[in-house]
């Protein structure tokens, strides 16, 4: 699903640069679950923007489902995100004058999806994360794990291939992060493949495979006994 | 782009941020507002203007006569100028190129009496000619004609205030009037834009008049209009070979200041002109200069409302919108809410312009109005440039890397 090759990124501070990546190699297949580990610094979140065509590499290959990203404009960049990929932020980042519904019909709209078909799968997903009732509520009436599950069933709306979670457990506490890892694993047991950047080891285990960067290189890539989530819970 | 799942999104927009949606809004429509009512008020300063100086033809000569200051070819000085019949026809048959028409005026005043009531009016004994000089309009009956100067008729044209003097609310047409001890037929009832004084007046037959006072053939002054056509230049030529002709055949030096007066009105007219021109500037000037302002403060805002939604634009181009569609939602929101607040802005104004009427009278600002076309173009100016203040950042917002905009807090 994802091959990413050599790939190379540094940023210019002033006169110095500051290599960030340093020839990263890995391969994730259809229906993984994989957390990425390491320190700040150690170039997760770059990688993820990578990932995520937020941000664009220096040098190396990256094929998203066997579509080379390379030489993207805003435009096909926006077209390829609606597309491929589902976002889950630490802060959430729901749009806060739009109800529930809305905000996870809204990665729709960018399909251009008819407005009658939206509702109907926003609710569906948002029935998904348990949220349905609260499908007509604003953001700001909802509790911080409600607010995630929005955001993951907001992320899951457009169908993406892959969804990419960027510490999304970091503003949560623990039986709250349980219960959206344990969401997460729900997902990923119906097929979907998901990468989550985290540095916090419980949550790390409770992914199938963990991909350990430290300074710009992977130190260790291992496949783990997934810790299910919902024993906490 | 106008699809109407856009613009359902927009209004959703624009709902739910009313706070944001009331301040552009009110902006624009303050803008519009004031720049309606000052350009009213100015072109009811102008109305004012007009009125003081329009209500005669403005293509006119009157030439006067007076009484010579210096000798000249045998004459003595202190000689008393006049005017006669010869002269009208001398006029007309020299300058039939400049010449549009020609009429005497012999101003009197008289006692003029029917039945009961009596008062004393000025009569101005006339030519068919001199209601186009005054711009006479006729309410009822007809104006002095060829026929009445021809077989010296003692019919009379009166003022619409003489008939309501002398004949109250009964109709005045055929009845007869007392002029000066001669019995006049009334027929003809004027109204004049000059105001009262204008309307007691009463006109009658130059050529009656002069019978009336032992047959002579002298006249007052002379009422010539010339055609608009020969324009400004073309007045002031007509204006210094008249002079010149009438100083030749009553033996007048040319250096004698007094003997004859012109008085040209295309003149006057020309100063008019040019004050009521720079009225307009300054008017002008005030309106663009609340346009202008109108711009800065929709710049402002707009500024002010990517700044403001630049996390939610991130969220949304992570979500999939594109930098066309950014700009696009930024752009059309805008332009519908400087649009619908604009006219109703202009439309407020109109209303408060209309409703002044003549309330403001006293400040010298008679009828404020805008021409519609006016109003409407400045509002679409405002609309315009308002498009254009958004453009720019939110073009900015939509190159914003989305990860940068998440980050906005």
């Amino acid at each position: 699903m994802i091959e990413i090759n050599n790939l190379h990124k540094s940023y210019k501070m002033g006169s110095n640069s500051l290599h960030v990546l340093k020839g990263l190699n890995f391969s994730i297949k259809e229906g993984e679950l994989v957390a990425i580990m390491g320190s700040s610094g150690s170039g997760k979140s770059t990688l993820l923007n990578i990932l995520g065509m937020l941000d664009e590499a220096d040098s190396g290959e990256y094929t998203l489902d066997g579509v080379p990203i390379k030489n993207l404009n805003e435009t096909k960049a926006a077209k390829y995100r609606n597309k491929f990929l589902g976002f889950i932020f630490q802060s959430f980042n729901l749009i806060n004058y739009k109800s529930a519904m809305e905000n996870v019909a809204l990665p729709l709209y960018y399909q251009k999806v008819p407005r009658k078909q939206r509702e109907e799968k926003a609710i569906k997903y948002l029935s998904q994360v348990g949220l349905k009732e609260w499908a007509h509520h604003l953001p700001n009436e909802l509790s911080g794990g409600q607010k995630q599950r929005v955001a993951i069933a907001r992320a899951m709306a457009a169908e993406p291939k892959v969804l990419l979670a960027d510490e999304p457990t970091g503003a949560l506490d623990s039986k709250t992060s349980y219960e959206v890892m344990d969401l997460i694993q729900n997902i990923n047991d119906q097929g979907n493949t998901i990468l989550v950047v985290t540095h916090e080891e419980d949550i790390a285990h409770m992914c199938k495979r963990i991909v350990h960067l430290k300074d710009g290189v992977i130190v260790e890539d291992k496949t783990v006994d997934q810790v299910r989530a919902s024993q906490y819970v | 782009m106008f699809s109407r799942d856009i613009w359902k999104e927009i209004f959703e927009t624009i709902q739910k941020n009313k706070l944001r949606t009331f301040l552009s809004g009110f902006t624009v429509a303050l803008g519009i507002l004031i720049f309606v009512v000052l350009f009213g008020f100015g072109n009811g300063l102008i109305n004012t203007f007009n009125q003081f100086f329009s209500n005669e033809a403005t293509n006119v000569f009157m030439v006067f006569r007076g009484r010579t200051t210096m000798p000249y070819k045998g004459y003595k000085a202190n000689r008393s100028i006049e005017f006669d019949n010869s002269d009208l026809e001398d006029i007309e048959k020299n300058f039939p190129l400049f010449l549009e028409y020609i009429s005497p005026r012999i101003t009197r005043q008289d006692t003029v009496s029917y039945q009961n009531e009596s008062n004393s009016y000025a009569t101005w004994a006339v030519g068919p000619a001199h209601q186009f000089s005054e711009m006479t309009i006729m309410m009822k009956g007809r104006y002095l004609n060829v026929s009445d100067i021809n077989n010296k008729t003692k019919n009379a044209v009166i003022g619409r205030l003489v008939e309501e003097d002398l004949f109250g609310a009964k109709n005045s047409i055929g009845k007869y009037i007392d002029v000066g001890g001669s019995s006049f037929k009334v027929v003809g009832v004027f109204q004049d834009d000059g105001g009262d004084n204008e309307e007691r007046n009463i006109f009658i037959p130059y050529t009656t008049r002069q019978l009336i006072e032992k047959n002579t053939d002298k006249i007052d002054a002379m009422v010539i209009g010339f055609k608009p056509s020969i324009g400004y230049a073309g007045a002031m030529a007509f204006e210094k070979s008249l002079d010149k002709f009438i100083r030749e055949k009553k033996y007048i030096n040319p250096q004698d200041r007094n003997g004859i007066f012109i008085r040209n009105v295309a003149d006057q007219l020309k100063q008019n002109q040019q004050f009521a021109r720079v009225l307009q500037i300054i008017v002008g000037f005030v309106a663009f200069g609340t346009i202008i302002a109108g711009i800065i403060g929709i710049s402002n805002i707009m500024v002010f409302v990517v700044k403001e939604r630049t996390k939610e634009l991130g969220i949304r181009k992570a979500l999939g919108a594109t930098p066309k569609s950014v700009i696009g939602t930024i752009l059309l929101e805008s332009v519908f809410i400087t649009t619908v607040s604009g006219f109703i802005g202009m439309l407020i104004g109109v209303g408060i312009l209309s409703s002044m009427g003549e309330r403001l009278e006293d400040f010298f600002i008679t009828n404020p109005y805008i021409d519609m076309p006016m109003a409407v173009i400045a509002t679409i100016i405002l609309i315009i440039f308002g498009g254009i203040a958004g453009y720019v950042p939110a073009k900015r917002a939509a190159n914003i890397k989305p990860i940068v905009a998440l980050r906005d807090e």
